[in-house]
């Protein structure tokens, strides 16, 4: 399953199995390529891009090389606050997503394990989501939280929503959605750990005496924490990075502008190519520096 | 963990996974509206959307757009990613620290820098967006998963089997095409299936490198602003039923070989 990307697996020590052959170099040398070629130069030509500067008296969004590094301050200061928010919206919707996923994977990987219908059954629903529409799931939200939708019905009467006031279009619909779309990336990873879980440790927690609590806190929570740290970096990366969610037309509104939208409109729209490779580079260095935590505690051996 | 917790966390969990059903049901609910153009007051059952898919402007040639664009860059991606698979666990070479975290990177990296990144080099070289780019940007970011996923069945794989068929005296092409390759196969069957699935739903890497082609998630990206028709909830729908129907199969065929297994 490949949700367990994060999740360190056993490494069997074969050695009979690896060796050194020229038939390595054929097997690996065109998927290499291509990534070479449509991954890492295009992340070069984003750094490129974005010290760029404007052709003096050329069209509109026609760019040149330079050494500007001024557009990174330029796109610090007008763009900080839609950064800002999508690290926090992304963080936010990883922490619902883990108090929704975690004891769903629990129950789903330990609790029915005496019953593995309902336990292929239960998994299969956590995997639904991926198979409709994205988009159109989350317009499905937007609609049953529209104004004469019976949830703001229910929030008007007990006083939360004012007059005139509407679900859609505030931080608290945009970190919805995301939580909502990313639950099953959270769930899976510590439902593929829990999984694996061996029942006699927790027993022997009980069996020393421990409470529930405590077992639980210093046997069963350490055991989870690969898939725990896995499922938040597969929620947080593209939650981070979303515009789906955040947009005018779906949860959003203005305000709730995240790294993503103001890309997407200097890229496609506003053809200012240089604040959204800026853009992009920030974005990618935060994501960087949190994923080579991850690489530091684990090795690079167990990324796959 | 027993007593009320017992119950606490069946009910729980009951309610997380209705409310990941919620969105499923209300669109397929509104597969079956008769809506005329806007999809967002239910107006009365129809079965007209279903029977009549193609008549709202677009849907259809989005959808195909979608289907041969995810035909192909799956195909690419699942050829490229088995072979990198394969080496990753049988063979040991240099730079095998380096090859990891590039197959890792795609994995970690926002599709909005995937999109930009692929549409900024594009710009650079004066490639004109099409179906051809979008193909190329999907099966990049589909080749990682199969990687990962296709590995895991080889890290599984007994070599006893393929040392067996040596010792039968067959050629090292016979022994993969004949006991290698067909171990492998579900594994390779399932990366597919999830490229086809990702690239199929993708929108935001499309988005950047589509130019003027329409997608079905851009179609509907696209029809939000304006509305969306039924007939995108009825697609939808009929992707999502076929998608499950064949979930369903595999996991209780794989539950069933299972029990009969653990019998023995």
């Amino acid at each position: 399953m490949a949700f367990s990307a994060f999740t360190p697996t056993e490494q069997k020590a074969d050695a009979s199995i690896q060796k050194r052959s020229p038939v390595a170099l054929l097997l690996l040398l065109p998927g290499v390529i291509f990534l070479v070629l449509f991954f890492v130069t295009p992340l070069l030509s984003l750094l490129l891009t974005s010290l760029q500067e404007p052709v003096p008296d050329g069209f509109f969004g026609e760019y040149r090389q330079a050494l500007r590094w001024e557009n990174y301050v330029f796109v610090l200061e007008t763009y900080g606050t839609q950064t800002l928010r999508s690290f926090g919206y992304a963080a936010l919707a990883s922490l619902f997503a883990l108090l929704i996923g975690f004891p769903l994977a629990y129950f789903i990987g330990i609790t029915l394990r005496r019953f593995p219908l309902l336990q292929a059954l239960c998994l299969v629903l956590v995997i639904a989501p991926f198979f409709i529409s994205f988009l159109l799931r989350t317009l499905a939200w937007k609609q049953i939280f529209a104004i004469e939708g019976p949830v703001a019905g229910f929030f008007s009467a007990i006083g939360i929503l004012g007059p005139g006031q509407s679900i859609t279009g505030t931080a608290f619909s945009v970190v919805f959605g995301l939580t909502y779309n990313f639950i099953p990336f959270m769930t899976l990873p510590i439902y593929a750990t829990l999984e694996r879980l061996d029942l006699r440790l927790v027993e022997a927690g009980g069996d020393l005496y421990a409470s529930p609590a405590t077992t639980f806190r210093t046997v069963t929570l350490p055991l989870a924490a690969p898939g725990v740290i896995s499922g938040t970096l597969l929620t947080f990366i593209p939650a981070s990075g979303d515009y789906i969610n955040a947009s005018r037309d779906f949860l959003g509104s203005t305000e709730t502008a995240m790294i993503g939208t103001v890309i997407e409109a200097n890229f496609l729209v506003l053809q200012n190519y240089p604040a959204a490779a800026a853009l992009s580079i920030v974005l990618m260095a935060v994501i960087l520096v949190l994923v080579s935590i991850y690489v530091r505690r684990s090795g690079t051996e167990e990324l796959l | 963990m027993r007593g009320f917790g017992k119950y606490t966390i069946w009910i729980y969990s009951g309610m997380a996974l209705v409310f990941l059903m919620i969105p499923i049901v209300y669109t397929i609910v509104f597969s079956f509206n008769d809506a005329r153009r806007t999809n967002i007051i239910w107006r009365g059952f129809t079965l007209d959307n279903w029977l009549n898919v193609c008549s709202a402007q677009d849907v259809c040639r989005a959808f195909g757009n979608s289907i041969l664009i995810a035909v192909v860059a799956t195909f690419i991606a699942t050829v490229l990613g088995t072979m990198i698979a394969i080496a990753l666990v049988r063979y040991r070479f240099r730079f095998r620290n380096t090859t990891t975290l590039l197959i890792f990177l795609p994995l970690t990296t926002p599709e909005v820098v995937l999109g930009a990144g692929l549409a900024a080099q594009f710009l650079q070289a004066g490639v004109p967006k099409g179906l051809g780019t979008v193909i190329i940007a999907h099966a990049l970011f589909c080749i990682s998963f199969v990687i990962v996923t296709v590995r895991a069945r080889v890290a599984s794989l007994d070599p006893a089997l393929e040392e067996a068929g040596r010792d039968l005296y067959g050629s090292p092409q016979q022994v993969f095409w004949r006991i290698t390759f067909p171990l492998l196969l579900p594994g390779i069957i399932a990366a597919a299936l999830l490229s086809f699935a990702l690239s199929f739903d993708d929108f935001i890497i499309t988005n950047f490198n589509r130019g003027a082609e329409v997608t079905f998630p851009s179609f509907v990206y696209t029809a939000a602003a304006r509305g969306i028709p039924p007939e995108a909830n009825v697609i939808a729908s009929a992707v999502f039923l076929l998608a499950i129907l064949l979930v369903l199969v595999s996991q209780f065929s794989a539950a069933a070989r299972r029990r009969r297994l653990a019998k023995l």
